[in-house]
Order: structure tokens, then C-alpha cells, then sequence
């Protein structure tokens, strides 16, 4: 069980504010989710024909230097690896296949958190006090943010079960609440050539919608299959390169609240996360109708 | 006037202060800054006026009895859960399971009030100027729910004698729940809700809801509800 | 199964049709609806049956009987409450509704409790005076139905127990035939009278462990944070539950396995739903330590628990207390060889009775019959389960002191051995003779 956060900016004057802003919302959700935390941030997306990979490793003293060294062989002068805690970000003019492919071969050792243009998936173990401490998230800047605050239900506390699940090129996943046929789905979607890191039911829901966009159907496509296909209780947030999506299922049991303003668009599994947001007071606010998807996006 | 901020006080203080009234002396409360804080003026037990400033979170007004609190914004999941009695208003919109299994008084919702209202009620009475979401009165064993808007899917699933008013469309009804007919004392009884309520709707353009009594006892006919 | 025809040849049963499952398709074919019945699990089990203690002999030494102590106090809920409870002894009462039982059979366990200096807990009904005047430590059940649910009572009450499941019908909630919904008991629950009482499974107000917090913490409110607060959960997923009802808040787990009783419920779900209290309690100790709150958050155990040796296996795997539900009711008369015209007439026999759903318990326990009601008096009652759980808590003490203990809590894993290589496996404990736990060590 969880909590989960989407924030998106509107005006893109107030980007600066994204970390400072989701910041005290990650806080206010540590209750309902003390055992990790996580966060997609979109923001410096690369030029056309780059691409961006967020790795992690397991050794908190990894020297990237050679990391750094490696890519700019590869893939040219302009590549580049920024480390940060933990994780780095790899840039790079290439394919995110190709970059991709790259890693795996040289550094096997690295897990990836996600791959695109924009996204940044950072995630640990530990209270999101700690990780909004050891990330600095309140200096973060970027258009919007997918957050998530885990209470660990049916799978292991580690990083790699940690949300948000990474579900194809710019796209990631937050989950509240807890799917029932989740094994079933893997294994056919194992059976896909879809590739999975846990046994986590919420890695399921990232890899079947993955599965759908990757047979050609848009988002909105993918999450009414998801509706029909996924048995069990969930609220979603859906990280897009654009914006980002919610969708509640049927029941509706898993909490969970919008609001809106002429700045910022907001959703979190309770309201106390949203009364920290400048200008809630003139905020429209109100519940997601189950089975209903709701998003914001950027004009591109 | 009394009053209680909650950007300095905690929840705890705020609900030891209150659980410390008897209704003599200090009768008005106000309680500022609750920033969607759960918890808020539960398990009261005196005939005291509380008017919280702002949305509260989950569970606000649990278990009253006797006091009449007002939220000055919107509720989460749970208001005035199991009440006993009293009245609780919210004048915005309420989350999930508001007045789940209350026993008794009058909760007033001037806005809309989302999934499983009046879930499991038992006696309240629940007056809602907005919409209610689906399975509302789910398991509703006694007392009245009044909605002036619009009801969602499966109203009244399952409903033992609890009584439904609605006036907007019902978007499907729940398993043993039918229309009844309107009798001049349903009206009666209606229109004395909606003015305690003080909201202002003609009875007679509400349809009344109530058990069919047919999952009463185990039969095999019924199968399909089960 | 097998005959003689007239031939003298032997004649075939089926094991997979056999005669109770030819009953029970009859059954199903004639009325249309699923058989309900009260009791537990009736099918062999793996069970503490299966495991037994190394007593002290050159290697570990015996306590004395009698003059060497043996403590059997425990605490439990100190964890958030001002008030924790003290037990004199690690055995309670389970909860067991006034409905499910008469007003005669809460008495009974209401006075033994108090002279034993343990609790009795309500169920799905709701608080009656008479149990709270007779049990001098009180645990109050929070159910889905919410039948009878009020703040005074909350109050009135010494600690709060929320009800997730029952090792009976995880998943599922409370019944009560429509027979024994008498005026008194209908007017408890908020129900028309006489009609036969559906059960919602889930909480009206909250979803989850992340929601269970919150409402944790709203009954914390309630009560000024003076009572401890269980949780209880019927033996599933008994790992993961363990450790989601530590991360709600909760000061006590209570978990009751397959073995569990009920007054009502239907059949298929009592013999093929939840696992056994056996490998249920191990799990949960294990969760337990993994999050370093063994003996912080205590673990009550229920399900078939029977005498002294299975409440002394339960706290060696790592138990805190047991609870008694089923079994106090044994003490009380249940299934006794007395009225056996009545057991007949209810199509069964002493010994063989599970029929506590239809009202008619002929020996005055699961009734709101008075004629019934009368054959139980409250003092004998009262009187039996007091000697009851007594030979129980000595017999505990035997077998503690026997392993060199002069606390019942320092009982632990290693002090005993399995008989059979599944109860070694579930329980975590060697197969007797040799170092071999199937899954772990010693192949």
C-alpha cells in the first residue's frame, strides 16, 4: 500500500519550483508509505536524436568516471554521464535502443531506471524524509513529477521494487492499491518478450500497458484494455514525456484527489499533500470518478 | 468564541480539548488551518458547536455524539463515521463512505458526496445537495438518505429498511433495491429532512428507494444476488 | 469404504466420492443453496499434534514442580496504550458474539475470565452489559458489519480489537441464520427480526493497510490513546499480513488459523480456505523478527488450541498468548453426551455435533432458545472453564519447566522436534532424529 503524487506545472516560469513544491507533498505521504521512495521528474529533455537514461548502482561509492569515458568513445564528445547520490543520468546522440544496448554490454552491472528524451526515475529505500535529504529534491526543476511513498504489501523493500516502474520511452508508473491476477498477466507477458526485475504486482500494470502502447495503441487505448484486463484495486498515475494520466479502477477503493489551478495540476492519495501547494486555497479540487482517465499535457 | 490552530496545536490537542466539554460554559469552537489533517473533532460527546475553517481529511467527526460540527471546505473519506448523534455539515463536497454505519443524528452534505455514501448506515439520517457515487447505501439497515442530485451505479445494494429519496437519475440500482411509491407521509417526512437539512427542494420531485426484502432468507432463486 | 454384497463379494467405495461428498452433492441438488454449519475444521490437519518437546536431561536441567517458579504473565499492548493488558495468563477468550452465543454461555466465560485474570472478547454483535459486568478485562471487536458499534462502548471497553478476517473464512464475514435473530438480538444489530443476516467482508470506512493506519489512528483519538488496539487476521498470506498490521500501527496481532471456529458459515469455506495455525504461527514470528518487533507488537494465537501442550507449542514457536474459542465451548457442554434425543432430532449425535447455525444447541450454548439457554447455568459454567484453562496453564507449566524454563516465554523453536516431515517443514522445527528442516537446513 501507498501514496502517490503527480504534480505538473502549467506556466512554465514556475519550473524552478517543481522539487521545492513535491517535496513537503512526499512528506505528508510517509505514513502511508514509510519503506521507500521514488520520483519521475521530467525536465532538460535533449535535443533531436539524443537520448536519456537514468542508471543505478548498487555500490554507493561507484566511481562514474569511466562511465563518462566510456560513452563519449561510443557515442561522441557531446555524451555525458551526471551522477546523483546513487544513480546517474547518461546522455548521449543516439537511440534509446542504442545507448540501451551499449549498457547492457559494458555495464551490465548497472540497473536501469528508466529511458527517453526527459525522464528521470530516481528511486530508494528508506523514509522519504531521507531520500528528499540525500536527493536535495527541493532544488529540482522540470515541467512535472510522478511520486510514490511505498508501504511494501506482497513483495521485498528493496530499490528495485520500489515504484515508479518504468513502462517504455518516457513513460512511467505509480500504483496505489493491490491487483489479484498480476502472476497470470507476467507470465504472459514474459511469454511477450516483456522482461521483469520483481515479482511486484504494480511492475505488472507498467509492463502490460507498455505491452499495449507497444502494439500501437495510445495511452487512453491502453488504459481502457488495462481496466478490462487487470482484476483487483488501484489508483494510477501515469507519467507521459508531455504530462500525466489517472485512472481509478471500478471499485474505487483506493483513495485519491485532483486539484487545479492556473499554475499547477495535482494528484495525491489525500488531500493533506495537496494543502501544501501555493494557492490551494483558490485550488478547484475535487475525487477522480473510477474507471474515468483524467490528464494534462504540454502542447509540444 | 474559542478556537484552536492547528498550523501551532496538534490533533491530539485539539481532540483532548474538545473530549474535555460538557455543553456549560465554552459552546462555540472554531478550529483553523486543519489542511486536510485526519482525525478532526472525533468521538465528541456534548452538545457543542464546532466550525472547523478549511477541507479536512479522513474520519472528521467520527463517532459524534451530541455536538453540531460544521467543515467550512471539503471531507475526506469517513465523515462523521458510526455518528450516534448530532448533525455534522459540510458545505463542500465529501470523499468516500461518508456517514458509514451512523447510528443516528443528521449529516448534511451541501455538495456532492462520492462512492459507498451511507454505506452500512444505521439510523442516520444523510441529506446530500449534490450527487452521491456508486454503491451508495450499500447494506443501509435503517435511517434516511435524501439526494437532490444524481445517484450512481448499484444504489442501494443489498439494502435492508433503511429509506431512499432521490431526485436526480439513479444510474442503476443494486441488488433487492426498487422505486416505491410516494405517499403523502413519505412527503411529509421528506420535506421535514430537507428543511432540518435547510436545503431548499420540492418533495414532490423525488422518487423514494427501498428494500425489495427478497434476500431475506437463503433461497435458491436469489442466487444471482449472492 | 467397502461391503459385503449378497454374494459375500466386497463391494467398492470411491475416495473420491465418498459418502459425506455424496451427501453433500444430494444435499446441494435438493435445496439449491450452500450447506452452512457452525464448528471448524473437521479434516486431519497437520497440527501441534505433530510436534513435541525435548525435555531436560543431561544436556539442560529441570525446573522443580511447585517450589521452582514458573511465570506465566504476559503484557500485551504496551506499544502505544496508556493502559496495556495484564494477563495472569497467556490464554484468552476469543471473540464469540452475543447472537452466536446466548446471554448465558458470555457469562460463563465472563466470570471465568475474571477469576483467571484473563479477557474475554465481544464479536459481531456488540457489547452486552452482562459481558461487561461479568469480564473484568474486556476486548471489544470492530467488525465490517460495524453491528452495534458505539462510542460509549468503545470507551467502556479495556482494549480494541479490529477484525480483518477469522481463520474460519478469510475473505469473509459474519452470518447469523435468521433463527436465532430474536427480537433482543435484532434490535442489537439494527435488523428486521428473524431473517437470515448477510455479512459485508470488508470495512465500510477504509481499504487497506495505508487506510487501516488512518483509522488506527482515529479510534486512538476516540479513546485519548488508552487502549491497546489488536488487529485480527485469518491465517493467510500470513507473512505479508503480519507485517502490514505492524506497519498500520497496530499493538497486538491476533491470528487464528484454519482450525478456527464459527457459529455460521458455509462449509467450503471452513475446509478449504486459510491454512493451518501450524505453519501460520511460524510465519508470523518470522515476519515478526524480520521487522524486530517480536515481543513489541505480541501475537495471540487461535485455532484449534486444545490443552496445555498445544499452548506450550504456540509460545515456543514464538507466541505471545493463545486464544481459546472453540475449546471453551467444549468445557462448556458442547458435543456432550447429555440430551442426546435432542442432538438426533438435529440429525446428529454427541461428538459428531457441528450444528450451532440453527439455534437449537442442546446444551444451551450457541442459542437464544431460553428452554435451551436454561440447561447452561452461568456459575457452572463459569466453574468449568476456570478449571478448564487451570489444568491447561499447569499442564503448560509442566511441560516449560521440563525444558528448564522458569518463564512460559522462553520456550523457543528449539525445544522441540517434528513427528512428521511436513509439520517439520511448516513448523521450521528438525524432523525428530535427524538435522533436516525441508526447505532450510540439514539435507
Amino acid at each position: 500500500m501507498c501514496g502517490i503524487i503527480g504534480l505538473f506545472i502549467k506556466n512554465p516560469e514556475l519550473e524552478c519550483q517543481l522539487g521545492a513544491w513535491v517535496a513537503p507533498m512526499l512528506v505528508e505521504m510517509s505514513e502511508r508509505g514509510p519503506d521507500s521512495a521514488g520520483i519521475a521528474v521530467y525536465r532538460d529533455p535533449v535535443g533531436e536524436g539524443a537520448a536519456k537514461l537514468t542508471v543505478v548502482s548498487d555500490d554507493p561509492g561507484y566511481d562514474w568516471t569511466g562511465v563518462t569515458a566510456g560513452l563519449q568513445q561510443a557515442f561522441g564528445h557531446h555524451a555525458a554521464c551526471r551522477p546523483w547520490v546513487n544513480h546517474a543520468v547518461l546522455t548521449a546522440t543516439a537511440t534509446a535502443d542504442e545507448l540501451q544496448r551499449w549498457l547492457g554490454v559494458q555495464y551490465p552491472m548497472l540497473r536501469l531506471t528508466s529511458a527517453g528524451t526527459t525522464i528521470e526515475i530516481y528511486k530508494e529505500k528508506g523514509a522519504p524524509r531521507e531520500f528528499i535529504n540525500r536527493f536535495q529534491l527541493e532544488s529540482l526543476s522540470g515541467s512535472h513529477a510522478v511520486c510514490h511513498t511505498r508501504m511494501a504489501t506482497e513483495s521485498a523493500v528493496t530499490t528495485e521494487h520500489s515504484h515508479p516502474f518504468s513502462t517504455g520511452l518516457d513513460l512511467c508508473l505509480v500504483h496505489n492499491g493491490s491487483l489479484s491476477n498480476h502472476n497470470r498477466l507476467r507470465a504472459m507477458l514474459q511469454r511477450q518478450g516483456v522482461a521483469f526485475q520483481t515479482d511486484n504486482d504494480s511492475e505488472v500494470a507498467a509492463g502490460y500497458l507498455m505491452w499495449r502502447l507497444r502494439k500501437g495503441a495510445t495511452l487512453e487505448e491502453a488504459l481502457a484494455a488495462a481496466l478490462r484486463d487487470l482484476d483487483g484495486f488501484y489508483t494510477f498515475a501515469i507519467g507521459t514525456r508531455d504530462g500525466f494520466a489517472v485512472l481509478r479502477d471500478p471499485f474505487g477503493c483506493k483513495p485519491a484527489v485532483l486539484a487545479e489551478t492556473d499554475d499547477w495540476a495535482a494528484m495525491s492519495s489525500e488531500f493533506r499533500a495537496i494543502a501544501t501547494l501555493p494557492g490551494v486555497e483558490h485550488a478547484q479540487i475535487w475525487e477522480p470518478v473510477p474507471e474515468q482517465i483524467y490528464s494534462w499535457s504540454r502542447p509540444r | 468564541m474559542n478556537q484552536i490552530d492547528l498550523a501551532t496545536a496538534s490533533t491530539r490537542d485539539l481532540n483532548i480539548r474538545l473530549h474535555q466539554l460538557d455543553g456549560n460554559g465554552d459552546r462555540h469552537w472554531r478550529v483553523l488551518h486543519p489542511n486536510g489533517k485526519h482525525a478532526l473533532a472525533v468521538g465528541l460527546d456534548a452538545p457543542v458547536e464546532v466550525t472547523i475553517e478549511g477541507h479536512v481529511g479522513y474520519y472528521c467527526a467520527g463517532m459524534n455524539k451530541q455536538a453540531h460540527i460544521t467543515v467550512r471546505g471539503s471531507a475526506g473519506p469517513g465523515l462523521a463515521e458510526n455518528i450516534m448523534s448530532g448533525t455534522v455539515r459540510v458545505m463542500g463536497n465529501t470523499s468516500q463512505y461518508a456517514a458509514a454505519s451512523g447510528h443516528g443524528g443528521l449529516v448534511v452534505i451541501d455538495g456532492d458526496a462520492s462512492a459507498r455514501c451511507g454505506i452500512s448506515m444505521k439510523g442516520v439520517d444523510i441529506v446530500v445537495g449534490g450527487s452521491v457515487g456508486h454503491m451508495s447505501a450499500f447494506m443501509a439497515q435503517a435511517g434516511r438518505l435524501v439526494v437532490c442530485g444524481d445517484a450512481g451505479q448499484h444504489l442501494g445494494d443489498s439494502i435492508y429498511e433503511a429509506i431512499l429519496y432521490v431526485r436526480g437519475c439513479v444510474a442503476s440500482l443494486g441488488s433487492d433495491c426498487v422505486e416505491k411509491p410516494m405517499t403523502d407521509e413519505h412527503l411529509a417526512t421528506l420535506g421535514a429532512l430537507l428543511a432540518q437539512a435547510n436545503i431548499a427542494a420540492d418533495p414532490r420531485a423525488f422518487r423514494r428507494y427501498g428494500s425489495a426484502r427478497q434476500l431475506y432468507h437463503y433461497k435458491i432463486d436469489n442466487a444471482d444476488a449472492y | 469404504m467397502s461391503g459385503n454384497d449378497q454374494l459375500g463379494q466386497t463391494l467398492r467405495g470411491s475416495a473420491t466420492f465418498t459418502p459425506a461428498v455424496l451427501d453433500a452433492i444430494y444435499r446441494a441438488a435438493d435445496t439449491g443453496i450452500y450447506e452452512i454449519r457452525g464448528f471448524g475444521a473437521k479434516r486431519q490437519l497437520p497440527s501441534f499434534d505433530d510436534l513435541i518437546f525435548l525435555g531436560a536431561s543431561m544436556s539442560r536441567y529441570p525446573l522443580e514442580g511447585y517450589r521452582e517458579t514458573c511465570e506465566t504473565g504476559v503484557t500485551i499492548g504496551a506499544r502505544f496504550a496508556k493502559t496495556p493488558i495484564e494477563l495472569k495468563v497467556p490464554v484468552t477468550f476469543a471473540g464469540m458474539s452475543f447472537g452466536a452465543l446466548g446471554t448465558h454461555a458470555k457469562e460463563a466465560l465472563g466470570h471465568a475470565a475474571t477469576a483467571l485474570g484473563t479477557t474475554t472478547t465481544t464479536g459481531d454483535g456488540g457489547m452486552t452489559d452482562e459481558e461487561r459486568n461479568a469480564s473484568k478485562t474486556l476486548v471489544y471487536q470492530v467488525l465490517p458489519s460495524r453491528y452495534g458499534l458505539n462510542p460509549d462502548d468503545l470507551r467502556r471497553a479495556d482494549a480494541i480489537e479490529i477484525v480483518v478476517g477469522q481463520g474460519a473464512k478469510p475473505g469473509g464475514g459474519g452470518m447469523l441464520l435468521g433463527q436465532k435473530i430474536t427480537a433482543r438480538v435484532a434490535e442489537m444489530r439494527t435488523l428486521p427480526e428473524g431473517i437470515d443476516q448477510r455479512s459485508a467482508c470488508r470495512h465500510p470506512d477504509w481499504t487497506g493497510p495505508d487506510d487501516l493506519e488512518i483509522k488506527i489512528q482515529e479510534l486512538r483519538e476516540i479513546t485519548d490513546w488508552e487502549k491497546p488496539i489488536y488487529v485480527k487476521i485469518g491465517a493467510t498470506r500470513t507473512a505479508y499480513d503480519v507485517a502490514l498490521c505492524v506497519k498500520s500501527g497496530a499493538d497486538a496481532i491476533v491470528l487464528d488459523g484454519m482450525q478456527g471456529g464459527t457459529a455460521a458459515t458455509q462449509e467450503v469455506f471452513i475446509e478449504h480456505v486459510g491454512i493451518p495455525t501450524l505453519p501460520a504461527v511460524r510465519l508470523a514470528v518470522e515476519a515478526l523478527q524480520e521487522l524486530d518487533m517480536h515481543r513489541k507488537v505480541q501475537l495471540i494465537v487461535s485455532g484449534g488450541i486444545r490443552s496445555g501442550a498445544d499452548v506450550a507449542k504456540a509460545l515456543a514457536l514464538g507466541a505471545d498468548a493463545v486464544s481459546l474459542g472453540s475449546a471453551a465451548l467444549v468445557a462448556l457442554g458442547c458435543n456432550k453426551p447429555v440430551f442426546v434425543d435432542d442432538y438426533e432430532q438435529l440429525g446428529t449425535a454427541p461428538g459428531y455435533c457441528h450444528h450451532c447455525h440453527t439455534g437449537r444447541c442442546p446444551v444451551g450454548i450457541t442459542t437464544q432458545d431460553p428452554v435451551l439457554e436454561a440447561r447452561l447455568h452461568p456459575e457452572q459454567g463459569a466453574r468449568w472453564l476456570q478449571n478448564y484453562v487451570t489444568v491447561m496453564v499447569m499442564e503448560l507449566q509442566t511441560i516449560a519447566r521440563a525444558c528448564g524454563k522458569s518463564h512460559v516465554l522462553n520456550l523457543e523453536p528449539e525445544d522441540m522436534v517434528a513427528l512428521t516431515i511436513e509439520a517439520a517443514a511448516m513448523a521450521g522445527v528438525p524432523l525428530a532424529g535427524t538435522n533436516w528442516i525441508p526447505g532450510r537446513s540439514g539435507a
